[in-house]
């Protein structure tokens, strides 16, 4: 092809639209298979965030029954689609603790005023250090976690109002 | 019965769609035989009237609440007020698409009807490019998005509107963001048009540029209150949440602001032919990027409304066929379009070059931000980009923008000298500088960007009436007062986004009735909480009496819960005064006998929306001008 230039958008164009086309015939597991499930937390200690509310390690993490523990942020939209399905997990009894990533105690009262409060302690991970170390790259995830402090699986993304009772489920059956 | 004539009308509309494509491809193959060529515009012209009586149709059988039609049963009560009855038609995925296909199918019918000044051959062509595009929404519609299926049997009662939706906005805004939208059509099929007959000239860029001004205006008054609409329906205090729903119709507009600089060289110098095409294949494309962002449920949003891959996959292979379809086009054709005239760097012409590159390079950030959680996810990672990125990223370069686009209008066209130009802008330099040491001063601490944006402004705002120094206002053309107007509209939206990022003052207080708190000058007593019925909800409401040196006024924020389907919204009160907005939101009860409120005292933000105002005010006394002139160029 003599003149390339022309030629630049149209590919721009294919590029995108394989991207596209991916993201949507992607098959929809957002169970992620990680290294993790089936064995401890890693070490960690987070302060608390909001006054009033606890901070989060592994220790209050462990024997205190089967739990959730949901990495989230008052900058991410899709934890505000998500909040109302964490709100219908507490309701139905599910304990939740959160990690704050990258967040300040302003912003995350103002997120949980506007969007409802379903946490009983909030770890300040400003830095994401702890989030790696759980083998986490983004915001909303979720991990069920045992009462012995291991991780049963991770879910990835948003909570959809689908996977409700799901959760439940999974979570009454570690009791 | 009415249902299914809304069908009939859409079925021989598509028909229609198809018979006019094949009309216009054999005129242009054979032009013996002009008869062809001559059927296309009736053709264009029965084909929108046709969308538009399924249109009406549909309305029609909201109006009547008849149950029977599925789409009705799901998104309708008995019990709504009229006007949400009628705004219903398209509060939903399948009326919202024929709306769609109505205005397009409309607008045909206005180029077939109105577009004389173009060469024939191109606007036979740019009609067939305009029933191809016709083709496949009537497709999708039929295929998979029937709006008049029925339900048998027919339930009594239906399922109501979403809530966030029970709006006056929601009867205006679809409908002026949508002929935004698509007007960008008429644009992508002039181009295609062009490209087919080779004939990309400054007639065919006069031609278009009432077309992009048109949808551009509606656009803007689309964004514009969609923006206003969100501020106080969702009651979180903000005005733009970088939401993927928000990029989709941001992003054809940055295309088609673009296109509309870019065509004004074309017409006016006979510069920039492809870049223009290429511009005008965009704008659309966005369009159809946004419908498919917005439609398939690909991105998570908080506006997201019904999901179905399957109507995804629909719109993508559209999209690949429209897009793609007008790229390799553009590829083949562009080599034999002749280079247009010259000019020098500091220039009319590189003034607004400058602006294309800044609107391109914007563009492509939030096109990027917007898709990159998709690309993320293919590598496995789950991600979302908020307005730290957007507002890092786009902010710079929206202020260099703004500060070509004070010195863009002095420049003169193809050549201008550098000591004139800088005689020309000293005052709208020194009343930025005078702003910055103010703002500075006054109003410290204060970020870097809302500074920048403050004096930007205040120098934009002296340099966009500029033009109109020394000259005859009387005589000064309606198309040079429309840009005054639209950039001093920037200017002052500008300063209503610098003055809410950095003067708001915002309250969170839990109050028991008859206690008082403060939020900026304002003195807030929470007199009481009691209850409203009506129609379709009930809610709690809070009394509030607000005072300032001036006087007192009354509010009533609403915590509603509505019936069909349950679900609470938050009603914000609002307080407007000259000097800005304070306002209120009613919380949660502590269980204690108080009441939570969010309250924000919010400086100048009305200025953001006066400025959309007056942004699209400028489109509309620019196309006016341009009109008359065309006018007046047809009578000499």
């Amino acid at each position: 092809m003599k003149r390339p230039l022309p030629w630049l958008p149209l590919i721009g164009f294919l590029v995108l639209l394989a991207v596209v086309a991916a993201g949507l015939f992607r098959p929809a597991d957002r169970v992620v298979h990680s290294q993790l499930v089936g064995k401890p937390l890693p070490d960690f200690t987070l302060q608390p965030l909001i006054p009033g509310r606890p901070g989060l390690s592994r220790a209050t993490l462990t024997g205190q029954g089967p739990r959730l523990l949901n990495v989230f942020a008052s900058w991410c939209i899709p934890c505000i689609a998500e909040a109302p399905q964490l709100l219908r997990l507490k309701a139905a009894g599910v304990p939740i603790d959160a990690i704050a990533i990258r967040d300040t105690a302003v912003d995350v009262r103002r997120f949980l005023e506007r969007n409802g409060d379903p946490y009983q302690r909030i770890g300040d991970d400003r830095d994401s250090a702890v989030q790696l170390s759980l083998g986490s790259s983004g915001v909303p995830e979720t991990f069920l976690i045992d009462g012995q402090g291991r991780v049963v699986r991770q879910y990835v993304g948003d909570i959809r109002p689908d996977d409700v009772d799901g959760l439940i489920a999974d979570w009454k059956a570690l009791k | 019965m009415i249902a299914e004539a809304g069908l009939a009308a859409l079925w021989i509309a598509a028909a229609l769609a198809a018979l006019q494509l094949a009309l216009a491809a054999l005129g242009l193959v054979r032009p013996a035989a002009p008869e062809l060529s001559a059927a296309v515009r009736p053709v264009a012209i029965v084909q929108g009237v046709l969308a538009a009586a399924a249109m009406l149709l549909l309305i029609a059988v909201f109006q009547q609440s008849d149950m029977s039609v599925k789409l009705v049963a799901e998104n309708s009560h008995s019990a709504k007020p009229w006007i949400y009855k009628i705004a219903g038609a398209w509060g939903n995925h399948e009326g919202s698409m024929l709306l769609w296909v109505t205005i397009l199918g409309l607008a045909g019918g206005a180029v077939a009807l109105f577009e004389r000044q173009l060469d024939e051959r191109t606007a036979i062509a740019t009609l067939g490019a305009q029933a191809a595009i016709a083709l496949g929404f009537y497709a999708f519609l039929l295929l998979a998005s029937n709006p008049f299926a029925r339900l048998y049997p027919a339930p009594t009662e239906g399922a109501g509107l979403n809530p966030l939706l029970q709006d006056p906005g929601l009867a205006f805004h679809p409908p002026t963001l949508y002929a935004g939208y698509v007007g960008l059509s008429v644009a992508f099929s002039f181009a295609v048009g062009a490209l087919v007959t080779r004939d990309v000239e400054r007639e065919f860029a006069r031609a278009m540029r009432p077309w992009v001004l048109g949808a551009w205006i509606f656009l803007t008054i689309g964004i514009t209150a969609g923006s206003y609409w969100a501020y106080y329906e969702l009651g979180w205090g903000g005005w733009w949440f970088w939401d993927p729903v928000e990029n989709a119709s941001l992003m054809p507009w940055l295309a088609a602001t673009a296109l509309l600089h870019s065509v004004t060289v074309l017409a006016t110098r006979d510069g920039l032919r492809a870049w223009t095409v290429m511009l005008a294949v965009v704008a659309f494309s966005m369009s159809m990027i946004g419908t498919f962002l917005v439609r398939s449920g690909i991105l998570t949003s908080v506006h997201a409304f019904a999901v179905d891959p399957r109507r995804g996959a629909f719109i993508l292979a559209l999209l690949a066929i429209y897009i793609g379809g007008a790229l390799t086009l553009f590829a083949l054709r562009v080599g034999t379009v002749r280079q247009g005239r010259t000019f020098e760097l500091v220039s009319r012409e590189g003034g607004l070059v400058a602006n294309n590159l800044l609107l391109s390079v914007i563009l492509g950030i939030v096109l990027i931000g917007t898709l990159y959680p998709i690309v993320a996810a293919g590598f496995g990672v789950q991600l979302s980009v908020g307005p730290p990125f957007f507002n890092k990223a786009a902010g710079p370069i929206a202020l260099l923008l703004v500060a070509i686009m004070g010195v863009g209008p002095l420049l003169r066209w193809r050549r201008d000298d550098l000591s004139a130009l800088a005689e020309r802008i000293t005052w709208p330099l020194v009343a930025t500088g005078v702003a910055f040491v103010v703002a500075l001063l006054a109003a410290m601490p204060i970020g870097v960007l809302p500074l920048l944006g403050l004096s930007l402004a205040a120098g934009l705002a002296v340099a966009s009436v500029a033009p109109l120094w020394g000259r005859n206002l009387r005589r000064t053309p309606l198309f040079t007062w429309g840009m005054v107007i639209a950039h001093l509209g920037i200017a002052v939206s500008l300063a209503g986004m610098a003055c809410d990022a950095a003067f708001t003052a915002e309250r969170l207080v839990a109050l028991a009735p008859g206690q008082a708190t403060r939020v900026g000058p304002w003195r807030v007593t929470l007199d009481g909480i009691s209850p409203v019925v009506a129609d379709n909800w009930s809610a709690l409401q809070a009394r509030l009496t607000v005072e300032r040196d001036e006087g007192v006024r009354r509010l009533y924020p609403q915590s509603r819960t509505f019936s069909d389907p349950p679900t609470t919204t938050s009603e914000s009160a609002i307080a407007t005064v000259a000097d800005g907005q304070l306002y209120t939101v009613l919380g949660q009860p502590d269980g204690q006998g108080r009441w939570q409120l969010r309250l924000w005292w919010k400086p100048f933000v009305t200025l953001i929306w006066a400025g959309g105002a007056l942004i699209a005010l400028g489109g509309a006394l620019s196309l006016a001008g341009r009109l008359m002139r065309r006018r007046q160029e047809a009578v000499a």
